[in-house]
Order: C-alpha cells, then sequence, then structure tokens
C-alpha cells in the first residue's frame, strides 16, 4: 500500500511542477510587455529599464521560472500590485473564505444527494426515480451565476429576508459565523454553489447504486429473506467508495470554480481575488491565486485516488 | 440442430498445396526451435523490473504436413502465449520457427506478411474476436482486400466461406456479431481464418467456451474443412477427450515446458510423464464401479514467474527425489517425428534416478502410489 | 437441413428482417430508438427551433439589437412594441435574445467540435501507439486537467485579454484533455481485443486496422461524450462573457446581458432573469438530447 502511496505521490510532482509551469507562463499569454502594464504611458525607457530588473524580468524566462519558483516555496509569493500586501496571505485569507462558502454547500448538497441518488436507483424507472433524475439534469444545466440572481431576486428582492450581497454586515473582517445577523449573509451564496454538486452527485450516485443493483450479490441477499433496506445497506457499503471519489473531486473543483459566484456576492473568496486581479491586471496576485488554486485540485486529487485505494478492495495496490 | 453441410454439388478445390508446398511431403510444415518468451514484472516505486513470467521457456516441437497437433496443459501453462508468439502477434524472446523449410523473419527469410497468408488463428473468445461494428462478410473479407483484393471479389469469397462452415450467406452476411451466437460466432472466426488461404490454422481453445453440442458441430466442420481445403491444425486445448479425438499426435505442456510429445493413442494409452497420466487421471469416467479416491494432482501449478529448480513438476510429483531438484530432465531429440518422447528422469537410465532402471516398463498408477 | 431451422438468438432492439437476410443493421436500431424517445425528440426540436432562431436572426427579429431608446428603457414583459421588455439601455429584449442565440450556440459548437479532433486525435495515437508516446502525451494532459475548467478558462481569457476568438481558444483548451482522455481509454480497450490481434494476423498495417477497425469503435464513445460537453461550453461562454471576457459589448450575448442587467434586478427582476432563462434552456436541451443519445447507441441496452 505506501509503496503504492509513494509512487502516486512522485507521479503528482511532475504534473505539480507542469501546473506551476503554465501558471508562470500566464503572464507571458498577456498581449504587450508586462511591464508596460504596469507604467503609466508617459514612463522614460530607464524607468522601464529599472523596473525590468527590480523584477527580475531582463533575464532568460526559464531563469525567471525557477527563481519564482525557489521564492513561491519558501513563501514568498511577491507583493500585489494593487494592494501592496504579501500575496500569499492574501490568498490564504480569502481561501479560508472560499472554504467557508464550499463546505458549507457541501453539507447541504452532499446528504441530499446521496439520499436522492439512492432513492432514484431503488425506485428506478418509477416515479421517485423520474423526480430525483429531473432534479439532478436540471442541477448540471443551470448556469450556477444565473440561479445565484434568481436567487437573489427571490429572496432579496421580492422577499427581502437575505442580503444580496456581501460577506457580513460589516465586510469579512468582522464575519461572525456564529451570529444569524452575520450568518445569513452566506445563505445564498451556499444555497447557490451547491446546486450543481447536488446534480452531478445526484447522477452519480444513482448510477453507482443501480448498477450494485442490478448485481447477482443483491439476488442472493434476497433471496435468504432481506428485506428492503437490509438489501440498500449491503448495496451502499458497495457504491459509497466510488461515489465518495466524485465527491471529493466536486469538492475540490468548487473551491477553484467559486469566481462566478463570488464575483455576484461580492464574497471576499479566491475567485473574486482572482477577478479583481484580472481586472486590475494585478500579476504577481494572478500567479499567487492560480497557482494556490491549482495545486489545492492537485492536493485534493491526490488525497480522493489515495483514500480510493484504501477504501476499495477490488483496487490492485503497488 | 444440424448445422448445413456443404451441398454435394459443391466440389472441393483441387488441392493446391502442390503449388504452394515448398519441403516436399517430408518435410514438416513448422518447425519451432529453442522458443522462449518471458514477461516482466515492474514493481517497487520505480517501477523497475523485479522479475519475468516465464511463459514459454526453450519449447521446440514440429508440426508434420496434414496432422492435427494437439496442445495440452492446464491454464497458465504457456498454451496461449505459444500461439501468440507463433503467429507473430508476440515477438519472441530467442527461439527460430521455421514454416516448410524457410526461417520466419531475418534478412532472407520469410516475412511476417507472408507467413501470415499462409498461418492463421482462431480465438477462444468468439465475442471479442469480431469488430462489433463491422458485418460479419466485412470481416471474413477485410483480410483478403488488406492483400490487394478487390471489395466484390472478397465478397464473394466471404459468402463462400459462410456456405463451408455451415452458415447460409443469404441469411447471415449482413448480420452483425451481437445477433449471433457462440457457435455460429466461432464459425464466422474459422471462416475468417480460411479468408486468407492458409495452410496452417492455430486453434486456441476455439471451442471451449461453447456448449457441448455446438462443440461437436463446430469440430465436425472443422474435420471436413481439414479434409478438403488440406489445412493442417495445431489443436490448442485443455479438454484431454477433446484432443484425442481430433488430433495425431500431441504434446503436453507444463509451466512454459513440453514435457512430453508423441502420437495421441501412444500417449493416452502408456503417459510416460507423471504430469501426463495424472492429467489422463484427472478425467473422471461415468462408471461408478471405478472410483477414485485420492485426486491424482493435488494443489495448483507453482507460479510461473519462480519455477521449481530442476524439473518444474517436482513439487507436486510423487516420484520426485534429489536429481529431479538438482538437474533439469530434457525432452531428448529423435529423427522419427512420430516418437513418443517425455522429459522425466525416470524415462532416462543415465538420470541416477531410483526409478529410472525400471523403463520401459509402464509407470504405476497414481493412486497405488499413495502411501498409507 | 439448413441453419435456418436454427433459433435467432433474442437480442433486444435486433429485428432479423424478413427472409433477404438484410439484418436490421446498428444505426437502424438507433433510429428506432429515438424515435420512441419523446423527451429527447422535444428538447431536439428545441435547439432546432433555436438554430434556426439563430441563421434567421435578422429576418425575424422585430427590432434591431442595438437600437438603444432613452424613453422605453427597462420596460416589463408584455409592454407593447416589446414582447419581452427591455433592457437598461431601452433594447429590446426578444430581439437581443434571438441574435444571443448565434453567439450562444457558436460558443457551444465550435470549441467542442475543435477539441474532439484535437483531442480525439491525440487519444487515438496515444492509446493505439501505448509506451513512451501514450505516457508523454496523458502526463501533459493529466497537467491540464489539473486545473478546473472554469479556472482554467478564466485564466487563459483573462491572461490573454479576453474577447471572442481568445475565449474560444481557452475554451478548446479547456476540453482537449477530458476529450483526448476518452479517446485513449476507448483505444486502448479496443486495443486489446482479439479482433484487432486478428487483423494484425491477417497481415494488416497499423493505419489500415485503425481506420477500418479501432476508428469506428472509438467515435461512438468520443462523439457522445463531445454531445455532453456542449452544455457545458455554452454555460462556461457565458460565464466567461459574464465577467467580461468574452464578447464586446454592445453584441449581443446572453452572458452579458446578464451581467450588464444585473444591476437593474430590483427594477424589473423578471425581465433581468431572462437571460440566463434563455442559458439555462439551451444547455438543458442539449444535455437531455445527448443523454437520449447515449441510451439509444449503447449497444447492449
Amino acid at each position: 500500500m505506501w509503496h503504492y502511496a509513494i509512487r502516486r505521490i512522485t507521479l503528482a510532482i511532475p504534473i505539480a511542477i507542469g501546473v506551476t509551469i503554465i501558471c508562470f507562463c500566464l503572464v507571458y499569454l498577456a498581449p504587450g510587455d508586462p511591464v508596460q502594464n504596469l507604467l503609466p504611458p508617459d514612463a522614460t525607457q530607464a524607468d522601464v529599464t529599472y523596473l525590468k530588473h527590480a523584477y527580475g524580468l531582463d533575464q532568460p524566462v526559464p531563469v525567471q521560472y525557477v527563481k519564482w519558483l525557489l521564492r513561491a516555496l519558501s513563501g514568498d509569493f511577491g507583493r500585489s500590485i494593487q494592494t501592496n500586501r504579501p500575496v500569499l496571505g492574501e490568498v490564504l485569507h480569502a481561501l479560508g473564505n472560499t472554504l467557508f462558502v464550499s463546505v458549507g454547500a457541501v453539507t447541504v448538497a452532499f446528504p441530499l444527494a446521496l439520499i436522492l441518488g439512492t432513492l432514484a436507483a431503488y425506485y428506478i424507472g418509477r416515479a421517485p426515480d423520474r423526480l430525483a433524475t429531473g432534479v439532478a439534469v436540471i442541477g448540471i444545466s443551470v448556469p450556477n451565476y444565473w440561479f445565484a440572481i434568481v436567487l437573489i431576486i427571490i429572496f432579496a428582492v421580492e422577499l427581502r429576508v437575505l442580503p444580496a450581497a456581501g460577506m457580513g454586515a460589516s465586510g469579512s473582517a468582522g464575519f461572525n459565523p456564529l451570529h444569524w445577523s452575520e450568518l445569513r449573509y452566506a445563505v445564498l451564496p451556499v444555497w447557490a454553489t451547491a446546486l450543481v454538486p447536488l446534480g452531478i452527485i445526484t447522477r452519480s450516485m444513482r448510477a453507482t447504486v443501480a448498477d450494485v443493483l442490478s448485481q447477482e450479490f443483491i439476488l442472493t441477499l434476497r433471496a435468504k429473506g432481506l428485506g428492503g433496506f437490509g438489501v440498500l445497506r449491503h448495496a451502499l457499503r458497495n457504491a459509497l467508495p466510488q461515489v465518495l471519489t466524485v465527491m471529493g473531486l466536486q469538492f475540490g473543483y468548487l473551491v477553484g470554480g467559486s469566481i462566478l459566484i463570488e464575483t455576484i456576492f461580492t464574497w471576499p473568496g479566491t475567485g473574486f481575488l482572482l477577478n479583481k486581479a484580472i481586472l486590475t491586471r494585478d500579476i504577481p496576485m494572478l500567479q499567487g491565486a492560480m497557482l494556490v488554486l491549482a495545486l489545492w485540485f492537485v492536493v485534493i486529487n491526490l488525497v480522493v485516488d489515495l483514500l480510493q485505494t484504501a477504501i476499495d478492495p477490488r483496487i490492485k495496490r503497488g | 440442430m444440424a448445422i448445413a453441410l456443404p451441398r454435394p454439388d459443391l466440389q472441393p478445390p483441387p488441392t493446391t498445396d502442390d503449388s504452394r508446398d515448398r519441403g516436399g511431403k517430408a518435410q514438416p510444415l513448422l518447425i519451432v526451435e529453442n522458443l522462449r518468451k518471458h514477461f516482466p514484472i515492474r514493481g517497487g516505486a520505480l517501477n523497475r523490473k523485479i522479475a519475468s513470467i516465464k511463459a514459454v521457456d526453450d519449447v521446440s516441437f514440429v508440426v508434420l504436413k496434414g496432422e492435427t497437433l494437439g496442445v495440452v496443459g492446464e491454464s497458465g501453462c504457456g498454451k496461449s502465449t505459444l500461439a501468440r508468439v507463433l503467429m507473430g502477434l508476440v515477438a519472441q524472446d530467442q527461439g527460430r520457427i521455421i514454416f516448410d523449410g524457410e526461417l520466419v523473419g531475418g534478412p532472407h527469410g520469410l516475412s511476417l506478411r507472408d507467413l501470415r497468408r499462409n498461418m492463421q488463428i482462431v480465438f477462444q473468445d468468439s465475442d471479442s474476436s469480431l469488430n462489433p461494428r463491422l458485418s460479419i462478410a466485412d470481416s471474413i473479407a477485410y483480410g483478403p482486400r488488406v492483400h490487394g483484393m478487390s471489395r466484390a471479389q472478397a465478397l464473394s469469397l466471404a459468402h463462400d466461406l459462410l456456405r463451408r462452415v455451415g452458415l447460409d450467406p443469404a441469411l447471415f452476411a449482413l448480420r452483425y456479431p451481437h445477433e449471433l451466437s457462440g457457435g455460429q460466432k466461432q464459425r464466422v472466426n474459422i471462416a475468417r481464418a480460411l479468408a486468407l488461404d492458409p495452410r496452417l490454422v492455430i486453434l486456441d481453445e476455439a471451442v471451449s467456451a461453447l456448449d457441448k453440442s455446438i462443440e461437436a458441430q463446430v469440430l465436425n466442420v472443422l474435420r471436413h474443412l481439414k479434409e478438403t481445403l488440406n489445412l493442417t491444425y495445431v489443436f490448442i486445448s485443455h479438454d484431454l477427450n477433446i484432443v484425442r479425438y481430433v488430433s495425431d499426435r500431441m504434446l503436453v505442456m507444463y509451466l512454459g515446458e513440453v514435457v512430453e510429445i508423441g502420437p495421441t493413442d501412444a500417449i493416452y494409452r502408456g503417459p510416460k510423464h507423471p504430469y501426463t497420466k495424472a492429467l489422463l487421471e484427472s478425467r473422471l469416467g461415468a462408471d461408478p464401479r471405478h472410483r477414485v479416491e485420492a485426486a491424482p494432482l493435488a494443489g495448483d501449478a507453482p507460479s510461473p514467474v519462480d519455477p521449481p529448480s530442476g524439473c518444474r513438476f517436482r513439487t507436486r510429483c510423487l516420484f520426485a527425489e534429489d536429481v529431479c531438484a538438482s538437474k533439469a530432465p530434457s525432452l531428448g531429440r529423435s529423427n522419427n517425428h512420430g516418437a513418443h518422447l517425455a522429459a522425466c528422469h525416470m524415462g532416462d537410465p543415465q538420470s541416477g534416478h531410483s526409478r529410472a532402471s525400471l523403463a520401459p516398463a509402464p509407470l504405476p498408477r497414481v493412486a497405488d502410489a499413495v502411501v498409507c | 437441413m439448413r441453419d435456418a431451422t436454427l433459433p435467432l438468438p433474442h437480442v433486444a432492439g435486433a429485428k432479423q428482417g424478413p427472409l433477404t437476410g438484410r439484418a436490421c443493421g446498428y444505426w437502424r436500431t438507433v433510429g428506432r430508438r429515438l424515435r420512441r424517445d419523446y423527451v429527447t425528440l422535444s428538447f431536439a426540436s428545441v435547439i432546432a427551433v433555436i438554430a434556426l432562431a439563430a441563421i434567421l436572426a435578422p429576418l425575424i427579429a422585430p427590432h434591431d439589437p442595438n437600437a438603444t431608446s432613452v424613453a422605453y428603457r427597462l420596460k416589463p414583459i408584455g409592454y407593447k412594441g416589446f414582447i419581452l421588455g427591455t433592457d437598461e439601455l431601452g433594447r429590446d429584449m426578444l430581439t437581443r435574445l434571438i441574435f444571443g442565440g448565434r453567439v450562444s450556440l457558436v460558443m457551444g459548437l465550435v470549441p467542442v467540435g475543435l477539441a474532439t479532433c484535437i483531442g480525439g486525435f491525440l487519444g487515438l495515437v496515444a492509446g493505439f501507439t501505448g509506451g513512451f508516446v501514450n505516457t508523454l502525451i496523458m502526463r501533459i494532459m493529466d497537467v491540464f486537467y489539473a486545473f478546473p475548467s472554469v479556472l482554467l478558462a478564466v485564466a487563459i481569457s483573462g491572461a490573454m485579454g479576453g474577447g471572442i476568438t481568445i475565449s474560444l481558444i481557452a475554451l478548446t483548451l479547456v476540453f482537449i484533455p477530458p476529450l483526448c482522455r476518452v479517446s485513449e481509454a476507448a483505444t486502448t480497450q479496443i486495443r486489446g481485443r482479439d479482433f484487432v490481434d486478428a487483423a494484425k494476423a491477417s497481415g494488416a498495417s497499423s493505419l489500415s486496422i485503425i481506420l477500418h477497425h479501432v476508428l469506428r469503435n472509438v467515435l461512438s464513445p468520443v462523439l457522445i461524450y463531445a454531445s455532453s460537453l456542449i452544455s457545458v461550453s455554452i454555460l462556461l461562454a457565458a460565464g466567461l462573457s459574464f465577467l467580461g471576457l468574452g464578447v464586446e459589448p454592445p453584441t449581443s450575448d446572453w452572458g452579458l446581458m446578464l451581467s450588464t442587467l444585473r444591476q437593474s434586478i430590483y427594477v424589473q427582476p423578471v425581465v433581468c432573469a431572462l437571460p440566463g432563462a434563455a442559458i439555462f434552456l439551451c444547455s438543458l436541451s442539449f444535455n437531455l438530447v445527448s443523454d437520449g443519445l447515449r441510451q439509444a447507441m449503447d449497444i447492449r441496452a
């Protein structure tokens, strides 16, 4: 088992390196000279040369990359051009905010999805199945940013029971999740974020449980006299490892794909930070945020993979 | 549920082997010398080669023209690997293959492409052997078309072959594999193998997956085709009864090696290798008066990754002695292709085995050798 | 006695034609299954309507999509002359929705089409060749796969400056890795089947084997997967436009419309939600049709 774990981790390293290369190269995709974008149009040549040297942009690209990577590994992601604060600190703080919504969404979506998916598979072809499948298809077809707007229209504009935007009445600094007056700001973002995973996992659960229920060992259990719920318990035990993988990946995805929802709710998470960085062409922040988010996804993938190998006895190890 | 035998007005084709035959009647159609194929096993953290599966290890035999050579052995003995190596689907590590006097491969020898015009294979899994997206006429016609035949000609050849294997082209030519039964699919596979007009057909467990009644019909088709088309068969199977029914000569494989070879009747009447004897005794008869108390062959075969030293069968052999562990017995050579040879120290008076001097007396029954 | 007396194996959906022997081929079975699937058919017609409206947009739209009017800003649904209301600049919503369909369909189909060709080809090569080439291609794909698609699309678009062409390129890049994976998995599985060995045993060249045997078996899983990506592409493209990284104003685009109307939700909430409803309908239709296609093409069902 450990051999497999080590091998899997070593395989993840070149991928992580590839990810860092892509993040680094984003700068060079931008039209125009990266330095020109930073300076006012009337800057002199001397200013440009000085700035280039200060940012190390006058050296060959691979050297720049290595220097950047080494600095990043030691925690120095540079400073945001916009706020002049260290990038890493800002990104991590924002990550916390994003995680708050993601974990909330996951808590809402996963249990519901598991139940719906199981019901759909158990009553396959009949009404509960159609209902659950309908919910699932809607979940994956709806643009979650539109869903967020619809939620805002219903709850903030028409009914006026929930706030339309922001993280807490006094911003993220004063956010206290233990008070309902603050927590209510998170309700709509959580629901909006929960819809897509709900759809995907319901579908996945339904397919997996239906597949397990159609296998012959279930027939054997029924022949021995086991009733409905008992059979279901056995089926779930077999289905869960596979669905766990999907759930883990969805959770990782939520953090990386939060940009749209956070923009709508002006929730100060990593997505919002990324959006700001793109608009203001804040290169260090863009690189830093991208890197943290992408590496987060790589780590989640790795953890999910290892967990699945540990749980599912059918997967060969080593 | 009888199959359609070819109509009486269908003449068997004039024997064309006069033009294809290079070496004459005495030349064996296929000579295999010292064939070896090992598969590496990778493992550890760096995925390096840590061991190898010795699938085919120093195998030598001949196949005579017009005969059926049976190949038997348990699962994992290397029969299927042997088949694939012969067809060139898997490259051998060492060894030579000589087809009708010409060496296969090498700068002046027979090319692989030419070999495949002369030698074809029918696989065990009838399902995966056919492309689910091609009609069976197209599947059969594919081979000839690859070698340059026109589409119309190839299709008419396909129809002819379907008739030969007992499938009415009017009903079957445009069907897809999922619309056929297992027996019908295997017959299509046979037709496909025959499309290139080969001289040697390797049947790798071709009837093993079929129901018994269908099996009998397919075997009859094979026998009829052999007679009318002047074919030579290598018939690989684990079913000893069938091998006896179809083969003229047979060889027995164990863990990648040939342990016994000779005329089928001679082997069945008097096996010279303890493994062969045990295999034959493992067939349960229908007579309740002849009961067997102890299983003739106990346990599982050792892993082909790390076979026992010396004679590979010694761990399951009741007559094993020290010499069996230290020295590997050899099959021996004979100029007479029909000779009955066995790789066992008990048959070699100079081996040092205590029972060696008892040869050529027949081996005692395995069941009798059990010591209480 | 002929084989006609043998009972046919019962395969659901496979019909034996009359004694002419013309069996019901694969595609005919697929067609028959689709004709009975009402859900798929109805949503396929929805797609047809959207596509038709997009093509005929200049002919059927009641107004000019860019004609602004200060007097008629943010009118509700059912207002005289503007059936679906107007946006914050006084432009007719129905017209803009119809024109917006053009962009959305293009952004849905073009990236997936390009990615299918490129990714499918790469996967075929990787799966058939195996060994080092396979490892190289798949590892590179893994690196791109390590990014969530929204993030990758936004980052590439954002870094390169946005705009419709850039978005198309970004989306194509996002879809190449998953399509390459599906293609490689299918190719590897097919390559392991005996009929490929049998074809090799017939003396066929690799190219011939790929074209005649492998391709037609790989095509269907790849196409089915690609069709499921169309709805994702529509969503992502609209999302990019929503963030301002897609089309430039004043082009009619559903995502961009949603973004600019967002400030007006307190005034005309329903009108402001309309572009999103269009995105939803389009995406839903493609999803259901692709599901229906997958079920109809399942050879085992």
